[in-house]
């Protein structure tokens, strides 16, 4: 039993947290909403240097052969900074599920991701929109349980603007004709598997996202004064952010297991996902809500930083699963007959 | 990363299932807030103690197995599992036992852990007083060193089994020109000495659980002091500290708990179901009682490897006592009109320990520094807000 990340693990993430804070900056980021793509190609080409790009693609194909566990506390730090670049859907769903499909298909692209030139996306059924859609340079879809290949120009795109400028979401139409790759039982399995790594990185993002709108509200409660003091000395002030910490700390133990049963490709994956999921978006939930509350009228509107981070909170709780998806998942095993509850049946 | 247990640990659990298998009293004893519960409750403890499982993470050679946290949480695990009896002497063994293997003489040591694991001596604590609860630094009851005598004076209060209890470890005011948390000294008091008169304090369930404690000129001799005159502080602290609470409060009690409430919410589903709150509830219970237990176990394997904790750690009580609270409020949903009956009386069917569970839930955000205090220490020393 050893549920801590290696030295390694821990240094990437810092290093990968510094350059993050460094570049992603909420000025950098409310440019990207002026800009067609929203996506900004030097910065990929950044990520690409950094290895981050071809960090889940295998070592044969050019990348670090890292798994959901070395991905998980990246994705975190994605989250803080609220990033739109499509980085961990690429990179913890995409790729994976290239790897798993195989053949040609994984041959020809898992090197272009690796070195970054290709953008690889994957959506599936739960995705009512399908985000980056746009940029994808392969875009893996599935509909009615098949899975279609596509590259630009197989698919055509209709944006629906979201309450958070930085998300580009599409509805995606796959051009007549085209043939899937994969259907029947495995376009299922490779569906439920795609759906337990999005979900996570949701999940693993709402950690870091929950984690920036603390830190941004300590900030502002220690500056803005009232009655004379800064109104983080306030009891009631001090009280919603520690409820806040609460929900946040049990959350992250949740999400790192489900990133251990999504490497390991455990048969309790959907379970542990389901599970990281709805605790980390509703620790995340409550980060908006009680961080809006402690940031007074300043937080309600567009200029304060926080809305940036609180907006896409919200819309990862609804995405790769809304709550009542993933509640489903929960029920399904804990009120079923002979379900493995209670002391001891955590890790078995 | 590696979320399984070695053949070593799956072993150990091996071992403490059969053995509680064996010993778990078949009948549930009475409540440790009756005499003769007490009395039972103290014979399971020597019951215990004789198959070296009264305290695993003591070293062998007071009785322990030397166990680290992991082991701890799997005999826990086990412990909870079986429905073995409460642990009467908590405050001794958990909390008090390994402050004296910190700070306690030779002499001390040897004096009293082995009537402490033996069940022979079984410990209250002695920190609040009528005007120090959540301000526990305004400690008023004094001990005047005179010669090889400590005389005490005061009152303590809500002093959890200390009406049957034999012992009583507390912070007592030494230098009476002290103020606050400097000036205190941490004292081991039998409380069988003349001049103590305890006198019980019924609970909500109308049994005597707690005590207040009065002390007139009360001599207790110096060798009973713990760590050095004035330093009660800091020897307070580490009793109150992380491992010792996640002693006191384990994941497997609040997972047992949402397992039986599953068994509860299911059994009575087709009423239970008029609320769709409930099903929520539930499943809820289970979410928060596996999070705790991942937290506790990813904590436990990073303090293990030298780790150390931090303030975080301040989170741990509020979310326990919170979850405990939510279950049994569940369960009172779920049981209805039968919630309030005691569970002898002839319509109480089915109703099980719930209201006694409900009962003490609601001492859990009071006790053990109340939640309003952790969510100033959370929002002080975790995320640095302004005093």
């Amino acid at each position: 039993m050893d549920f801590t990340f290696s030295e390694d693990q821990l240094l990437f993430q810092d290093s990968v947290r510094d350059f993050l804070v460094n570049e992603i900056t909420p000025e950098r980021l409310r440019a990207g909403w002026e800009t067609d793509t929203g996506r900004d190609p030097a910065l990929w080409q950044q990520f690409a240097e950094l290895g981050l790009t071809g960090i889940t693609v295998p070592e044969e194909h050019g990348g670090l052969g890292m798994d959901a566990v070395d991905f998980v506390l990246l994705a975190q730090e994605c989250g803080y900074v609220a990033l739109a670049e499509p980085l961990v859907n690429h990179a913890l769903v995409a790729v994976p599920l290239l790897q798993d499909i195989g053949g040609e298909l994984a041959a020809r692209w898992l090197p272009l991701a690796a070195t970054g030139e290709a953008r690889i996306i994957a959506a599936v059924e739960q995705n009512l929109m399908v985000e980056d859609a746009h940029v994808a340079d392969l875009l893996l879809l599935e509909r009615e349980g098949q899975w279609f290949a596509l590259e630009q120009g197989q698919f055509s795109c209709e944006r629906s603007e979201s309450i958070d400028p930085a998300r580009r979401l599409y509805s995606v139409t796959v051009q007549a004709g085209t043939a899937p790759i994969v259907e029947g039982a495995r376009a299922n399995a490779l569906r439920a598997a795609c759906l337990n790594r999005g979900a996570l990185g949701c999940a693993a993002q709402a950690l870091g996202l929950a984690q920036r709108m603390i830190d941004l509200s300590v900030q502002y409660t220690a500056e803005r004064k009232q009655f004379g003091k800064a109104i983080g000395s306030f009891q009631a002030v001090k009280h919603h952010m520690a409820n806040v910490a609460v929900r946040l700390e049990y959350a992250k133990a949740p999400v790192h297991r489900a990133a251990y049963a999504v490497a390991e490709d455990a048969s309790g994956a959907a379970l542990a996902v389901a599970q990281a999921k709805l605790m980390a978006c509703e620790a995340a939930n409550l980060a908006a809500k009680n961080s809006i509350q402690v940031h007074g009228a300043m937080g309600y509107t567009w200029e304060v930083d926080l809305h940036i981070f609180m907006k896409k909170a919200w819309a990862l709780a609804n995405t790769w699963g809304d709550a009542g998806w993933h509640k489903q998942q929960v029920a399904a095993v804990i009120f079923a007959d002979g379900a493995a509850l209670g002391a001891g049946a955590t890790f078995q | 990363m590696q979320l399984a247990f070695t053949e070593q640990q799956q072993a150990f659990r091996a071992e403490i299932r059969s053995w509680l298998q064996a010993n778990v009293p078949a009948q549930p004893l009475q409540t440790f807030d009756t005499e003769e519960g007490f009395q039972q409750h103290r014979e399971w403890e020597a019951t215990l103690n004789q198959g070296r499982w009264g305290m695993v993470t003591w070293p062998e050679a007071l009785g322990g197995r030397g166990c680290d946290l992991i082991e701890w949480l799997i005999f826990e695990e086990e412990y909870y599992r079986a429905r073995a009896p409460l642990r009467v002497n908590q405050n001794g063994i958990f909390l008090l036992g390994p402050t004296l293997m910190e700070y306690g003489t030779e002499e001390q040591k040897a004096r009293f852990l082995p009537a402490m694991a033996e069940g022979r001596d079984v410990w209250a604590q002695g920190w609040s007083e009528p005007g120090a609860g959540s301000d526990m630094a305004a400690i008023r009851s004094t001990a005047q060193l005179e010669g090889d005598k400590y005389i005490i004076n005061g009152q303590k209060t809500w002093s959890t089994r200390a009406v049957w209890a034999d012992w009583l470890f507390g912070m007592f005011r030494t230098d009476p020109d002290s103020e606050r948390h400097r000036g205190l000294t941490f004292i081991l008091v039998p409380l069988n000495t003349p001049g103590i008169t305890v006198r019980p304090i019924p609970q909500l369930d109308g049994l005597p659980g707690f005590a207040e404690i009065f002390f007139d000129n009360v001599e207790v001799d110096v060798s009973n002091r713990l760590g050095d005159d004035g330093a009660g502080w800091a020897v307070a602290m580490a009793t109150a500290g992380f491992e010792r609470g996640l002693m006191l409060r384990s994941p497997a009690r609040f997972q047992e708990t949402a397992r039986r409430l599953v068994e509860l919410y299911r059994a009575n589903e087709a009423s239970a179901s008029h609320d769709p709150q409930i099903r929520e509830a539930v499943m809820r219970a289970y979410l928060d009682a596996e999070s705790y237990c991942l937290s506790t176990y990813q904590t436990a394997c990073r303090l293990s490897q030298g780790g150390k904790i931090g303030a975080e750690s301040s989170t741990n009580k509020i979310f326990w006592s919170e979850l405990d609270q939510n279950m049994h409020a569940t369960a009172m949903s779920i049981l209805g009109a039968r919630a309030e009956l005691l569970a002898h009386a002839p319509a109480a069917e089915g109703v099980g320990t719930w209201l006694d569970g409900w009962l003490f839930s609601q001492s859990g955000p009071i006790y053990a520094g109340t939640n309003e205090i952790q969510r100033n220490i959370i929002a002080e020393r975790m995320l640095g807000m302004p005093r």
